[in-house]
């Protein structure tokens, strides 16, 4: 039973989703499908939420090694909680949208969220160098065409490759690297990706397949059948 | 610009280049820390002495641009901010743009987001370009913020066939039906463009397979560099046209200048850090080198 | 002497008849305003013509589509303003929407299925609006399949069958061949690794919820990797993004190491729950991998920009790294940086190559039918395009445009 009713649920709705491109009657079943996992998502944060402050407040209390992360996330956790929950500093108290200019939720988002996350997304100039140093090596003719490439893309996205090819007459315009740069990107990148692409949806059909017949019952915690 | 300044760090960045290149000569690989010293360098360097270059729209970006340009004035434009602040630096730049080239139309604009933390970023462009620059719009009538829902292409699913399932307000809570500029909307189909712009998931990929053609609604976006390769396939049936990352950006802006000498003093963020990414891509060029002279040599050492 | 005044009663019906004809004149004027639309001032454009009203097809009855031929007089500069239509369900029009000028379409949505409805549209200019004629009643109704999709569905039939129909007939002690993938034959060493350093294993599910296949995937790839993990009594360290994730994955393990026979050694804080937010997200994991130091790193579900970040600090703390995942974007980050790279659908193959069931192995011999039909179609319609294009034959044209019917999703 603790197995069926899962596999049954995801069996209809797996089923119900598909015919719902199909026939027209069947689309607002899909549509409200789609709302239920909207709700159960919701209602899951509360099971996070509450997951992050048991770990972190364990760690804390029992001053395990690193316990002052723990404060920190449990800080930032509470105050922008609090901050959001209660409309602190809201210009139109607690009618205002909480999101509203002048409100402490706000003040928080932009001044320490907001820089936090580009300063990570930001880390990614730094790695894209360092894995570039360590990747592209030309070790045999396949390394050194992605070389190549991976040079006049690098010049072709930058207005220096614009200037360096520009003398070139507009009936050989393929070689200015910038659009050299873009025949790669729409070209012979763009077949490597479809191909990739194809075999990613047809896994995904088989994937779901395996699912919806509940041949793969794993993401359950039980064996497969 | 500071032009002594700048021949000094470009001498200084030279100099260590060369550094790293007698190094490798002698087969020695050069370390991680090294690597992000000279990257930390050559971003720093453009914005510092204010390093720009002129940009001209590639025909990508053009046709997003003519998209627009063309509409008749009061056409319906629906933005989606679909990222968040760590990739706002790189697609903000293009939101803004959106926003004032659709403002100088008389566009009317619907702003939203399928991501929860672009929802202030929606507030965010609200107040920082729509009531600064445009402060004879008025809100309800000429655009209008309904914020984020959660569902990712779900809520795509439900708004292609009707706002009022999922929306009943705006983030100020006015009750959409009470809003002009909602009378004659029923659902995205109801649109004349559909702007996305993110990099993630969801982003302009979902707008295009789950709203704008299923609902045959022209769909154009701006997405992050590393995501932009992804795009190309739909374009240009299924997108009108594409911003690939902060060049698409500084693209766009370039043009928008050009057409219109009121935003001759507009920022322009995106063509400001056209001079950090020159920089950083040499930089990496430059490292591959150096990368390529330390295995070989290391290899003619070992053999 | 005395003075002669003109006699006021002279003046009078003079004055009076000097002040009617301006006055006559001015309501003939008006009077040609009213009623007719038309204006001795003001020329009425011509009305917009060929209104049509359609069922729109494959619906449940929502939407009625109006189409129309725009006024001769609908020109830059022209006196045309916009467009109004009227929709009558018994004999009253009422207005139903106000359009820009050059436009010649609308869809009804405002509708009832099964009411009959009459339009017309009428140009709008300054001096009032022009109307069409009245089409023909016409009502919305359900259509129970949507014959656009057609092709669709018999391709979908066809690659769901041929998944299926191996399935079914999968055979015990029927080997069936299926190539080497480097990075599950890694697996097994990957834990090995941890094992004799002593180090616990991070796995990463990826940043997206369980709707999300590569998910699942990730999830059913977990399972078979805390079956090796529970009976080497290593430590596993998994931080999650999702809630639903964290409560699918300690299902998954918890069931692996009851399944080892050492339920006391699970525990539920192997798997936490960290943020939503994605970089978030990955700076707590990349402060787990700096303080931990695990000796195996799996990367395997949805990724994005964090990729790259989540790569290099395993390559920087010296761990080895299996990666997977089908987002086109990230598998070039994956491959440059991570130990070994499940390329898109081996992701998802993961799973039956793992398990070596007959019925799952069943299933990648049918995804190979699909992709079989997918190789024949690009060369037949590359083949079939560029003769047409050349001009080789009406046969290479008509053959380029059934491919093409074939393969194009209309709505």
């Amino acid at each position: 039973m603790k197995r069926r009713i899962p596999l049954l649920i995801t069996f209809v709705v797996g089923s119900v989703l598909i015919l719902s491109v199909f026939f027209p009657p069947a689309e607002s079943w899909g549509e409200d499908f789609s709302i239920f996992f909207d709700i159960i998502a919701v209602f899951a944060f509360f099971l996070g939420g509450g997951n992050l402050v048991r770990i972190h407040g364990k760690k804390l209390f029992t001053r395990k090694s690193d316990w002052g992360f723990s404060v920190v996330t449990l800080a930032g956790f509470f105050v922008m909680l609090l901050a959001g929950l209660f409309k602190v500093g809201n210009p139109a108290g607690m009618a205002g949208d909480v999101t509203a200019a002048g409100s402490f939720f706000q003040m928080l988002y932009e001044w320490i969220f907001n820089p936090l996350g580009a300063s990570m997304y930001a880390l990614l100039a730094f790695y894209v160098a360092s894995a570039s140093y360590r990747a592209f090596r030309a070790k045999n003719v396949d390394a050194t065409i992605l070389l190549v490439a991976a040079f006049i893309i690098l010049l072709g996205r930058t207005p220096l490759g614009m200037y360096a090819t520009a003398w070139i007459p507009d009936s050989f315009s393929i070689l200015q690297i910038p659009n050299l740069a873009i025949w790669i990107m729409t070209s012979p990148n763009m077949a490597g990706q479809r191909a990739i692409m194809i075999g990613i949806a047809l896994g995904v059909v088989s994937m779901s397949l395996r699912l919806i017949l509940g041949v793969e019952r794993t993401y359950l915690g039980v064996d497969s059948e | 610009m500071n032009n002594l300044g700048l021949i000094i760090s470009l001498v200084l960045i030279a100099g260590g280049l060369i550094w790293l290149l007698v190094r490798s000569l002698s087969g020695r690989e050069v370390e991680r820390p090294i690597i992000f010293i000279f990257m930390g360098v050559a971003v720093s360097v453009p914005l510092l002495f204010n390093i720009t270059f002129s940009e001209k729209a590639t025909p990508i970006v053009k046709a997003v641009f003519d998209k627009v340009e063309y509409l008749p004035e009061g056409s319906r434009v629906l933005i989606s901010f679909d990222y968040g602040p760590s990739m706002a630096p790189e697609v903000q730049p293009m939101s803004d743009a959106f926003i004032r080239h659709c403002l100088a139309k008389n566009h009317k604009l619907f702003l939203m987001g399928l991501w929860a933390t672009g929802q202030s970023l929606n507030a965010d462009a609200v107040e920082r370009v729509i009531k600064r620059e445009f402060p004879e719009k008025v809100g309800g009538v000429d655009y209008v913020n309904i914020g984020y829902k959660a569902g990712s292409q779900g809520v795509l699913n439900v708004i292609i066939t009707d706002f009022r399932k999922l929306y009943a307000t705006d983030v100020d809570g006015r009750d959409l039906d009470s809003l002009p500029i909602f009378q004659d909307i029923k659902s995205l189909k109801d649109m004349d463009l559909l702007l996305s712009v993110g990099g993630g998931f969801p982003g302009v990929k979902e707008w295009v397979q789950f709203a704008g053609d299923p609902g045959n609604v022209p769909t154009a976006g701006g997405s992050a560099a590393v995501t932009t390769p992804l795009m190309y396939p739909y374009y240009p049936r299924q997108l009108v046209g594409l911003l690939g990352g902060i060049k698409g950006a500084a693209e766009y802006e370039s043009e928008l200048k050009k057409h219109y000498p009121q935003f001759d003093k507009m920022p322009t963020p995106g063509v400001a850090m056209m001079g950090p990414q020159t920089l950083a891509h040499l930089m990496v060029m430059a490292f591959i080198v150096v990368g390529n002279i330390a295995f070989f040599l290391g290899k003619k050492r070992d053999s | 002497m005395r003075s002669r005044r003109p006699p006021i009663a002279a003046f009078v019906p003079s004055l009076f008849i000097l002040n009617l004809i301006p006055f006559i004149f001015l309501t003939a004027v008006a009077q040609s305003d009213l009623g007719t639309g038309e204006s001795t001032a003001m020329v009425s454009p011509e009305p917009p013509t060929g209104v049509i009203a359609l069922d729109h097809v494959y619906d449940c009855g929502e939407m009625i589509d109006i189409s129309w031929t725009l006024s001769a007089a609908d020109t830059a500069g022209g006196p045309v303003t916009g467009y109004e239509i009227f929709r009558a369900e018994a004999d009253s029009f009422v207005s139903v929407s106000v359009l820009p000028l050059g436009t010649n379409t609308y869809s009804d949505e405002k509708i009832i299925a099964g009411t009959p409805y009459r339009y017309r549209v009428a140009a709008l200019y300054t001096g009032g609006a022009v109307l069409s004629e009245i089409t023909s009643p016409v009502s919305a109704g359900t259509e129970i399949i949507n014959w656009n999709l057609l092709n669709l569905f018999v391709i979908g039939l066809f690659v769901c069958g041929a998944v299926i129909y191996y399935i079914t007939h999968a055979k015990r002690g029927k080997k069936l061949f299926i190539r080497k993938i480097a990075g599950l034959e890694a697996i097994d060493e990957a834990i090995g690794r941890a094992t004799e350093m002593g180090r616990p294993i991070l796995f990463v599910p990826g940043i997206n919820d369980m709707d999300d296949v590569q998910t699942i995937a990730g999830i059913t790839i977990l399972g078979k990797v805390a079956q090796v993990v529970a009976a080497y009594d290593i430590k596993i360290n998994m931080p999650v993004s999702r809630s639903l994730v964290m409560t699918t994955a300690r299902e998954t393990i918890k069931e692996a190491y009851i399944g080892a026979g050492r339920p006391d050694a699970y525990n539920d804080d192997m798997v936490r729950y960290v943020t939503d937010e994605q970089f978030g997200y990955v700076a707590a994991v990349d402060g787990v991998m700096v303080r931990e130091k695990p000796a195996t790193c799996f990367y395997l579900g949805a990724f994005f920009a964090e990729s790259l970040i989540l790569a290099e600090t395993g390559n920087s703390i010296g761990a080895i790294q299996i990666a997977g995942t089908a987002q086109p974007a990230q598998l070039p980050f994956f491959v440059a940086a991570c130990d070994y790279t499940l390329i898109g659908e081996e992701l998802f193959a993961a799973s039956a190559y793992l398990s070596n069931e007959p019925k799952q192995l069943g299933s990648l011999k049918g995804q190979d039918v699909g992709k079989f039909v997918a190789m024949a179609a690009i060369i037949i319609g590359v083949i079939a395009a560029t003769l047409a294009e050349f001009g080789a034959g009406s046969f290479f044209v008509e053959l380029n445009d059934i491919m093409h019917k074939l393969f194009t999703v209309e709505n």
